[in-house]
């Protein structure tokens, strides 16, 4: 129990454990943690950014479905309005269609009654000349009166 | 644990315990008892292992305590291996078993410097890390049985005569000695950042010191301080040290004398081995308060050498 040289032994050996310590323990462990924490520090940013992110993209999400969902209400309405159009672009071309159907009717039978009435006259002429010659008993001259029969089936 | 010729007293078990395993000089003309009752003088000075309590004592300060050094060095190694191999292989990954447990005391040490040394020196933290580890482990030995390493080393060494004292701490060449290195690093950094000028200033115009008007007064509050500042700077290492050795000094004798319970019958051994246990278990924080104390005591010196009083003079 007395002061010994050991005191100065121990004072070396204490010197060399705490040079060792400084030199190849200490920095390595501090750099590996200091290393770990930035990591982690980073990790938990990104995560918060990637948050944030996340958070946006739904906004522009829930923004583009709601201008989508307007573009079809638009396009919706747009096409009922088309078929409408149509309906009555359709309408109108078929109360066209019957005018003119109508029109041409029409003509056909003013045709034919034009017709029928020539038919008629001329065949009132000849009648009437087969009626005067009948009545007359003598052949008329159909040439000189031809004339005069027809001005008069032009009458009728 | 006394050699044949010797009465296997409580009285020698204890000094036993106590005693180094010193291997010191002889002067010549030293008279050397041998275990046979034969006497060899020596004739020229001799380095050798003392085989009696007065023959450690008659080798003075020229000698070493083996059982303390090679403890230490061993428990140090100890330290330095795992800490060093577990530092090489250490990844910024996730960290595993080993590596956790390192980075635990080590973020706990650097915590705690960083609590009250506010300078910049790349020493103190891995100084506090080594203190803390190493006096631990010292401490450590304490709680294996006290007989078991010693009767192992009579064993292997076939003397059974043989010094073996298994705790460096208990030993005050080992505390003292750290404290001692504690001591000069303080004056080292006192006069590094103060200079000789400033550390001696701090020395002589602390804590009385008389304003411009009362000059004259300082002339004899110079001597007053220097006293006062070289006893607090003296204490300082000499308390480091003994507290350590006091505390694990105390603890290795109650070890001891609960020990000579076992040799006192079958009841009393089992209340020595309840006592053992109880102590041991106590004495866990003991180790690891006192590795603590020693460890923020040499940051809180460090920290002084390093303030600098700019608010005076």
């Amino acid at each position: 129990m007395s002061i010994t040289l050991t005191l100065i032994g121990q004072s070396i050996t204490f010197l060399a454990f705490v040079f060792f310590c400084m030199k190849f323990v200490w920095p390595a462990l501090i750099n590996v943690m200091q290393e770990r924490e930035k990591r982690i520090a980073d990790g938990l940013d990104a995560a918060e950014k990637a948050d944030k992110d996340l958070e946006l993209a739904k906004q522009r999400a829930s923004e583009q479905l709601k201008e989508a969902k307007a573009k079809a209400a638009e396009i919706v309405e747009q096409a009922n309005k088309r078929a409408n159009q149509i309906i009555e672009e359709a309408k109108e071309q078929a109360v066209v269609e019957a005018d003119r159907i109508k029109a041409a009717a029409q003509a056909e039978v003013d045709r034919s009654v034009s017709q029928a009435r020539e038919e008629l006259r001329g065949k009132v002429a000849s009648l009437a000349l087969v009626g005067a010659e009948k009545v007359l008993g003598a052949s008329v001259d159909e040439k000189a009166h031809s004339d005069m029969l027809n001005k008069l089936a032009a009458e009728l | 644990m006394a050699s044949e010729g010797e009465a296997l007293t409580s009285t020698g078990y204890i000094q036993h315990h106590l005693q180094n395993m010193v291997y010191g000089k002889l002067p010549a003309g030293y008279v050397r008892h041998n275990a046979d009752g034969t006497h060899t003088t020596l004739e020229a000075d001799t380095w050798t292992l003392a085989h009696t309590y007065q023959e450690a004592k008659d080798m003075g300060f020229m000698a070493l305590h083996l059982d303390t050094l090679g403890w230490g060095l061993f428990l140090g190694l100890v330290f330095s291996f795992i800490f060093h191999r577990v530092a090489k292989r250490a990844k910024a990954g996730k960290p595993t078993g080993l590596q956790s447990f390192v980075e635990l005391v080590v973020e706990f040490i650097d915590n705690t410097v960083k609590d009250i040394f506010h300078h910049k020196n790349k020493l103190i933290a891995p100084m506090a890390l080594t203190i803390f580890c190493w006096v631990f482990l010292m401490n450590l030995m304490d709680l294996i049985p006290v007989d078991w390493l010693p009767w192992a080393a009579q064993k292997i060494s076939g003397d059974s005569h043989l010094f073996f004292k298994v705790v460096p701490t208990t030993d005050p060449n080992a505390t003292l000695g750290m404290a001692i290195t504690v001591f000069i690093l303080m004056i080292f950094f006192n006069i590094k950042e103060k200079g000789l000028w400033g550390f001696t200033k701090e020395l002589t115009c602390h804590p009385f010191f008389a304003p411009k008007k009362l000059w004259y007064l300082n002339i004899l509050l110079i001597p007053v301080n220097t006293v006062l500042e070289t006893v607090a700077l003296i204490a300082k290492p000499i308390s480091l040290g003994l507290r350590l050795f006091g505390n694990m000094y105390a603890g290795e004798m109650i070890f001891i004398l609960i020990a000579l319970l076992f040799s006192a019958g079958i009841v009393l051994g089992v209340v020595g081995g309840v006592l053992q246990w109880g102590w041991a278990v106590f004495h866990i924080l003991v180790i690891t308060l006192q590795a603590f104390i020693f460890m923020v005591l040499t940051t809180v010196y460090m920290a002084m050498a390093h303030d600098t009083h700019d608010d005076d003079h």
